[in-house]
C-alpha cells in the first residue's frame, strides 16, 4: 500500500484529481519550496497549515498555474488536459485557470479590479471564458453573488465601497462563477472580524456542502483548518513535515513542529 | 520659412520626402502589419514638416505608398477643403509628383482622419486613417507593457467588462467613435476615431487600410478581406449612429452620415459629412454628369 492510499479518506476510493510531485523553487538564496508533494481528491477539502513564510501561497500560485516551479510535476484529472501542466504553453495554462480554477486570495486588491463594480468582477470570468450574451451574464453573475451570500442590492457597487467580508464574498462569487473543478482559498478569511470571519467560513463550508466543490484551503489558523479540512498539510520552511487526516493530526500529531502548533492553539 | 524651401520638389527616381531608409522601415512594419492584421507594430517614426497630432503617422504610411502616377484625396472630418486636408494634399503633391483628388472614384490612395468615404473603396485604392490613440487597451491599462501583453494573450475581458458596465448602468452601449473590433479573430484594435457608422466599411472589405499613429510610433492594418467584428454582445445588436431619417440640407442627400450644424436662430440642419459626395450630388442635381459610385449604405442599411 502506497502512502497516498493510506491517506486517503476511507470512503474516497477513486482516483485523485489533483497530484502534484516533487516541487522544488527558490528565489534567489530563498527556498520557497522543496520537494513538495500534493494530492486531492474530487470533493474534498485538503487543508494547509503552517508559519508564515513556509511556503503556503507560493504552492497556491503553482497549483492556480500563476507560477512554475523549478522542478515538479502538476497533473490534473480533467477531459481536457493530459501531462504535466506546466508543460502547457502560457496561452493554454490561461485558458485552463480561467475556465477549471478559481481562487481567492487574503488580499482582495490581488483578486479584484477594486473600481469595477462587483458584479463586473464576477462578468469579466464569464467573459474570458467566453461567454458574449448580456442577459445571460448578468444572471450568473447574480447567481453567483447570492450563492456566495453577498447582499444583491449592493451588486454593481464596486469593491472598493464595501467592507472586507463583502470584498470576500465577491472575490468567492467569481472564483465559483463557472462551477471550477478545484477552488484555491489563501487564508481567505485572515484579517476580517471574528464574528465576520464565522459567517464567510459558514458560506464556505454550505457551499462545499452543497456543491460537493473540491477545495484547497491555506491558513495559518488551526480553527480554520479544523471547521473545513478533511485532511492536512503541515509545512514548514518549505517543506511538508505531516500529513493526514484533520483529527488525527490534531490530536496525535507526530512531528515535534507540529506539536507546539497544535498544543500553542489549544 | 516655407514649404518650398523644406523639400525638393519630387525628381523621377527620388520622390515622396523620406529618404530611403526611411521608407523602407517603414515599409517593413507595413508588411509586417499585413501579415498580422490588426496587431499594433511599432516603427521609428520621422520627423515629417507637420506637427505631431496633425496626421504624421498616416503621412509617413503614404508616403511611402505614393508614387508620381498616385492620385491622392486627403480628408479631415469628412472635407477635402478644410486646411489641414488641403494642405497635406498639396505636400504630397509636390514632393511626390502624384495628383490630387476630392473624387473618391479617382484616388489611387485615400488618408483620412475621423472618416471613410461613403462610395465604396474598391481593390486598387489603400486608406490611410490617422490614429492619435493607437492602443484600445489604454482606458482600461495605462500599462502599455502590460496591455502588450494582453495583446499577446488575447486577453481582452476588461474590454468587454467595460461593455458591460455600460449595458449595466445606462441600458445601452455608450461607446461611440474609436469602437473596438477584433481583428481576424485575433487582435483588437481601435479603428482610429471613425463613427460607428463607419466600422462595418473595414470589414470583409475589399481594399487595403493602414492605420497609423506618428506619436506612439505604432502602424497596424486590415488587409483586403479580413474580418473586423466590433466587441458586441450577441444579445445585444451593434447599432450605427441613427441618420437614415436625416436630409442634407444642401444636396438632399439621404441615408449617409450626417454633421448637425447647430443653428443661431435654435435647431439644427444635417449635412453631409462625406463633403466631396455633397458636391456631387449638387452637381447632378444640376445636370451635370458627375458619377457617384455605389455606396457601402443604401436606405440606412449597411450593403458592404
Ligand atoms: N516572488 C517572490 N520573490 C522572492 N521571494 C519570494 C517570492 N514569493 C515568495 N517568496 C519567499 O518564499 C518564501 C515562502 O513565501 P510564501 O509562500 O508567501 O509563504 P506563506 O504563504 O506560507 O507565508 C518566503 O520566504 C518568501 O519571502
Ligand atoms: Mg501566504
Amino acid at each position: 500500500m502506497s502512502v497516498l492510499d493510506r491517506l486517503a479518506p476511507e470512503l474516497i476510493t477513486g482516483a485523485p484529481l489533483l497530484v502534484m510531485q516533487g516541487i522544488a523553487k527558490r528565489y534567489g538564496p530563498v527556498v520557497a519550496l522543496e520537494d513538495v508533494a500534493a494530492t486531492v481528491w474530487p470533493g474534498e477539502v485538503l487543508g494547509i497549515v503552517g508559519e508564515s513564510g513556509s511556503g503556503k501561497s507560493t504552492l497556491l500560485r503553482m497549483m492556480n498555474l500563476e507560477d512554475t516551479p523549478d522542478t515538479g510535476t502538476y497533473t490534473l484529472a480533467l477531459p481536457e488536459v493530459a501531462g504535466n501542466l506546466f508543460d502547457l504553453d502560457r496561452f493554454a495554462r490561461r485558458q485552463l485557470c480561467a475556465r477549471r480554477i478559481g481562487i481567492v486570495y487574503q488580499n482582495p486588491h490581488q483578486g479584484l479590479l477594486m473600481g469595477h463594480s462587483s458584479s463586473g468582477n464576477v462578468a469579466e470570468r464569464l467573459l474570458v471564458a467566453g461567454e458574449r450574451r448580456f442577459a445571460t451574464l448578468r444572471a450568473r453573475a447574480r447567481e453567483a453573488l447570492d450563492v456566495s451570500e453577498f447582499p444583491l442590492n449592493r451588486m454593481d457597487d464596486p469593491p472598493r465601497l464595501l467592507s472586507g467580508g463583502m470584498q470576500q464574498r465577491v472575490q468567492l462569487a467569481k472564483a465559483i462563477a463557472l462551477e471550477p473543478a478545484l477552488l484555491l482559498l489563501d487564508e481567505p478569511t485572515t484579517g476580517l472580524d471574528v464574528s465576520v470571519q464565522a459567517l464567510v467560513l459558514d458560506t464556505l463550508k454550505r457551499l462545499q456542502r452543497d456543491r460537493a466543490i473540491t477545495m484547497v484551503i491555506v491558513s495559518h489558523d488551526l480553527g480554520v483548518i479544523r471547521t473545513m479540512a478533511d485532511r492536512v498539510m503541515v509545512m514548514r520552511r518549505g517543506r511538508v513535515v505531516e500529513e493526514g487526516l484533520v483529527d488525527q493530526v490534531f490530536q496525535d500529531p507526530q512531528h515535534p513542529y507540529t506539536q507546539e502548533l497544535v498544543h500553542a492553539k489549544l | 520659412m516655407s514649404l518650398s524651401n523644406l523639400t525638393r520638389p519630387w525628381a523621377a527616381f527620388s520622390y515622396g520626402f523620406l529618404d530611403p531608409s526611411a521608407k523602407r522601415e517603414i515599409r517593413r512594419k507595413m508588411i509586417k502589419a499585413i501579415a498580422v492584421p490588426g496587431c499594433q507594430i511599432p516603427y521609428a517614426s520621422r520627423e515629417v514638416p507637420i506637427a505631431r497630432g496633425w496626421g504624421t503617422g498616416g503621412l509617413q504610411v503614404t508616403l511611402t505608398l505614393i508614387k508620381p502616377a498616385s492620385v491622392v484625396k486627403v480628408i479631415d472630418q469628412g472635407a477635402d477643403d478644410s486646411v489641414n486636408a488641403a494642405s497635406i494634399r498639396r505636400f504630397l503633391s509636390r514632393v511626390s509628383g502624384a495628383g490630387e483628388t476630392w473624387d473618391t472614384l479617382a484616388a489611387t490612395i485615400v488618408q483620412s482622419r475621423h472618416r471613410i468615404p461613403e462610395e465604396r473603396l474598391r481593390d486598387d485604392q489603400v486608406l490611410v486613417l490617422q490614429v492619435p490613440n493607437p492602443e484600445p487597451l489604454r482606458p482600461v491599462q495605462p500599462n502599455m507593457s502590460i496591455a502588450r501583453q494582453m495583446h499577446a494573450d488575447a486577453d481582452y475581458g476588461r474590454l468587454w467588462l467595460v461593455l458591460y458596465e455600460q449595458m449595466v448602468r445606462s441600458g445601452r452601449i455608450m461607446q461611440g467613435a474609436a469602437y473596438p473590433a477584433l481583428v481576424n479573430g485575433r487582435h483588437v484594435m481601435t479603428p482610429s476615431p471613425i463613427p460607428r457608422w463607419d466600422v462595418p466599411k473595414l470589414n470583409m472589405a475589399r481594399h487595403l487600410t493602414f492605420l497609423s499613429a506618428g506619436r506612439e510610433k505604432r502602424l497596424y492594418a486590415v488587409p483586403p478581406f479580413t474580418r473586423v467584428e466590433p466587441l458586441v454582445f450577441s444579445d445585444v445588436p451593434y447599432k450605427v449612429e441613427d441618420h437614415t431619417r436625416l436630409t442634407c440640407h444642401r444636396s438632399g442627400l439621404t441615408g449617409v452620415f450626417m454633421n448637425e450644424i447647430p443653428q443661431a436662430a435654435g435647431g439644427s440642419v444635417f449635412e453631409a459629412s462625406d463633403s466631396h459626395l455633397g458636391i456631387k450630388a449638387i452637381r447632378r442635381a444640376e445636370g451635370d454628369a458627375a458619377e457617384i459610385g455605389p455606396l457601402w449604405y443604401q436606405n440606412g442599411e449597411f450593403r458592404g
